[in-house]
């Protein structure tokens, strides 16, 4: 067992780390020749160099998000913006340094991949280190690689679709992500190609101060289906981490994309996270979104309801531990008319955390004919836990079905009580009453995601409670 | 050895008003209690204060099972003692399956009782335990369920969440029959049964006596006992039991009814003095 063992804390068991053994790690902070030599090392074409540095200059320009979690802890200058780990990407578990390797070991990763999936990347820090898919995928058409190997492949279509959803001028840290991008997974589902076990990738941060700022892009053609699965950890530090990620999918018409997120970052991470995807005519988005750990999380999944028959889910669950702020929610648009939404939103309060639900539903003038619901269930388990609300719902368009309801519920003492007559202790007392609040949403996951999020919880749950 | 529950001079509050005013019980594996006695005597307090409702405040008195005070045990470790309460009122748990929560119940109270010494804390928590297979589990619980006649979907469903009133009590049966208890306390089991109901339940609750289940059945009514055939009767009254005798006195009561156990204004004064 490694030393890193004896710095995990408390109940998080992602929470260990390994010596750095890098090719590449920039200085700390962000200047215009931070981009240039991650755009050179790289060896991107001039157009990416270019939209990056545009970013950049969108990113100096912005204020900080005044609303929202509180960001005023974050220090730019004290983050290392690319570490590039190793200098090739392995195809065989065995091809990446043993301390890769054995991080990725000690999370399940080759073992999910071997029981349960049809791809996985796996990015650390900057860069991924190993990627894998079944070859029949690869005969059908389908692509699923990292983005920097997609924009030197691939570069047509990326160049065709990357930014076209989340522009960088979208948020700040949009911006910032389009300037200082690297890794992320680039998805392509060809014309009627349903890939029926899910590909995954799963993101680790392993050096202190990091900043890790994936880009996902999936296109799904017309008629296509993927579940695209993501997962995330990191070592405990005590200083702060960022995580800014952009994700943009395309469902064409007729196609289905789900997407699926178990996060369950160290306590020290901000996670913030701008995802938006375009339907098109009778395409179905799905946002599968558990949202564990972290300092601060702010992630808003949104879906454009580009054409008629398209319909947007963002189903999510948020677990706010001490001293956590989840600040989630989903934002859906309706742009055409017959279009359908529903969001459901499950957050957990504990300790001093703090869970916010933010969302936006807004159906544009001409979207008539539209339906959406929106439910949020907010369950607190401490005296001082809290959880917020902040629903918004704009409506332009007269025939329009919309039904918000939202619940604030507490673990009743009677509730408890019962479940230990039964021989459960405290905390899985606990963590059953809190399981069972998430289930609608868990019911919707792989059974070994579903397991993993419950077991999740689970360790979130053994410790002191109440 | 047949496991006992001995109640001692037991006091208990809620809220700081006092319910139970000095109690004493003794209940044997094999024998079946029946205790009776009119609204707010105290009956359904007495069955929460013996498995650990932190609701209630034990003020004086003891609670022994199987040779152990088990006032400071939580809830779980009396019930990994095999110590059971049927609730009047059974809480729902949306989102969780009964299957699931009757597995997890199985495994812990198999665990048992471990002393102290063996690393448990007196709050109960648990470590890493046995797990039951899948396949163990389903057996055992269709066993269960064909005894009692149980429906097949009601596995499946989330814990009590939507069920009527008679499904509720069934399931606390069911939960019963599972898990093995030795001492048994069956809070107002026939309380919003209709007479069909009423026969079912009864019929399910005979189905698990024998020499190795010790059962206090509270009911108010006698109706209930004439399909459960007790060994004892006890009446109580103002938080005290005020008479006990063998099955003829929940007829007497029947015909009588409680008033004329009502304890003198003597008796009460003296009990309020002793609280």
């Amino acid at each position: 067992m490694s030393q890193a063992f004896e710095l995990e804390q408390g109940n998080y068991s992602a929470g260990f780390h390994v010596k750095e053994n890098y090719t590449f790690k920039s200085g700390k902070g962000l200047t215009r020749k931070v981009v240039e030599q991650i755009s050179e090392m790289k060896g991107e074409p001039s157009w990416m160099r270019d939209y990056r540095l545009k970013s950049l200059d969108l990113f100096e320009k912005r204020p900080m998000p005044t609303w929202g979690a509180d960001l005023s802890d974050i220090n730019f200058d004290d983050i290392f913006y690319y570490i590039k780990p190793v200098a090739q990407q392995g195809k065989n578990w065995d091809d990446i340094p043993a301390e890769i390797k054995d991080t990725f070991d000690r999370l399940g990763i080759p073992q999910a991949e071997q029981k349960y999936l049809a791809g996985v990347t796996a990015q650390y820090e900057s860069e991924a280190v190993y990627h894998k898919m079944r070859e029949d995928l690869e005969k059908l058409g389908v692509i699923f690689t990292d983005m920097d190997t997609a924009l030197r492949e691939y570069p047509d279509i990326v160049k065709e679709h990357f930014g076209s959803i989340v522009p960088a001028s979208d948020n700040k840290f949009a911006s910032l992500n389009s300037a200082v991008w690297s890794g992320g997974s680039f998805v392509y589902i060809p014309r009627g190609v349903r890939v029926e076990i899910p590909l995954q990738a799963y993101f680790r941060i392993n050096a202190q101060n990091m900043g890790q700022f994936e880009r996902t892009l999936i296109i799904a053609e017309p008629g296509s289906y993927v579940h695209y699965v993501e997962g995330c950890t990191a070592p405990s530090y005590t200083s702060n981490s960022l995580h800014s990620a952009v994700v943009e999918i395309k469902a064409m018409e007729g196609a289905r994309v789900r997407y699926t997120t178990i996060q369950n970052w160290s306590k020290n991470v901000y996670n913030l996270v701008t995802k938006r995807a375009a339907a098109y005519r009778d395409a179905t988005m799905e946002w599968v979104d558990g949202n564990l750990g972290s300092k601060v999380t702010m992630k808003y999944p949104a879906v454009l309801l580009m054409e008629p028959g398209a319909r947007g889910d963002v189903l999510s669950v948020a677990f706010a531990n001490d001293g956590m702020h989840q600040d989630a929610g989903a934002k859906i648009t309706h742009l055409a008319p017959h279009t359908t939404s529903q969001i459901l939103s499950k957050s957990v309060s504990k300790g001093t955390g703090r869970a916010s639900y933010r969302g936006l539903v807004r159906i544009n003038p001409g979207a008539h004919h539209t339906k959406s619901s929106v439910r949020c269930d907010a369950l607190l388990l401490d005296e001082n836990a809290r959880t917020d609300t902040y629903p918004t719902i704009r409506v332009e368009e007269n025939q329009t079905e919309i039904g918000h309801e939202a619940t604030v519920s507490k673990v009743g003492d009677d509730q408890l009580f019962y479940l230990m007559s039964r021989g459960l202790d405290e905390s899985e007392a606990y963590s059953l009453i809190v399981n069972g609040f998430i289930e609608p949403i868990t019911k919707e996951l792989p059974m070994e995601y579903a397991v993993e999020l419950n077991r999740l919880i689970q360790l979130e749950m053994s410790g002191s409670v109440g | 050895m047949a496991s006992e529950l001995v109640i001692k001079n037991l006091h208990a509050n809620i809220e700081g008003k006092p319910i139970l005013r000095g109690v004493n019980l003794t209940v044997r594996q094999g024998e079946i209690h029946a205790l009776m006695g009119p609204n707010g005597s105290g009956k359904s307090t007495l069955s929460n204060v013996i498995m650990g409702n932190p609701k209630y405040e034990v003020t004086e008195g003891e609670v022994w099972f199987k040779g152990e005070n088990i006032l400071e045990y939580s809830p779980d470790r009396r019930a990994r003692m095999r110590l059971f309460l049927a609730f009047q009122y059974p809480m729902s748990i949306p989102g969780v399956s009964v299957a699931n929560f009757l597995r997890r119940s199985l495994e812990a109270v198999r665990e048992g009782n471990k002393p102290v010494e063996e690393g448990e804390n007196p709050t109960g928590k648990m470590g890493k335990r046995k797990t039951v297979p899948p396949g163990e589990f389903r057996k055992l619980l269709q066993a269960k369920m064909k005894l009692l006649r149980v429906d097949n979907s009601f596995i499946n469903r989330s814990i009590n969440d939507g069920f009527s009133g008679g499904e509720k009590k069934r399931a606390e049966i069911l939960q019963m029959a599972l898990l093995e208890p030795e001492i048994a306390l069956m809070d107002e089991t026939d309380s919003g049964l209709d007479i069909d109901a009423l026969r079912i339940v009864s019929e399910s609750v005979n189905a698990l006596t024998g020499p190795d289940l010790g059962i206090l059945l509270i009911t108010h009514y006698q109706r209930m006992l004439n399909y459960i055939k007790p060994d004892y009767v006890h009446v109580m009254f103002n938080g005290r039991i005020v008479k006990s005798g063998g099955r003829e006195l929940a007829l007497e009561l029947e015909e009588k009814g409680y008033e004329w156990l009502r304890p003198t204004d003597d008796e009460v004064n003296e009990v309020t003095v002793d609280a």
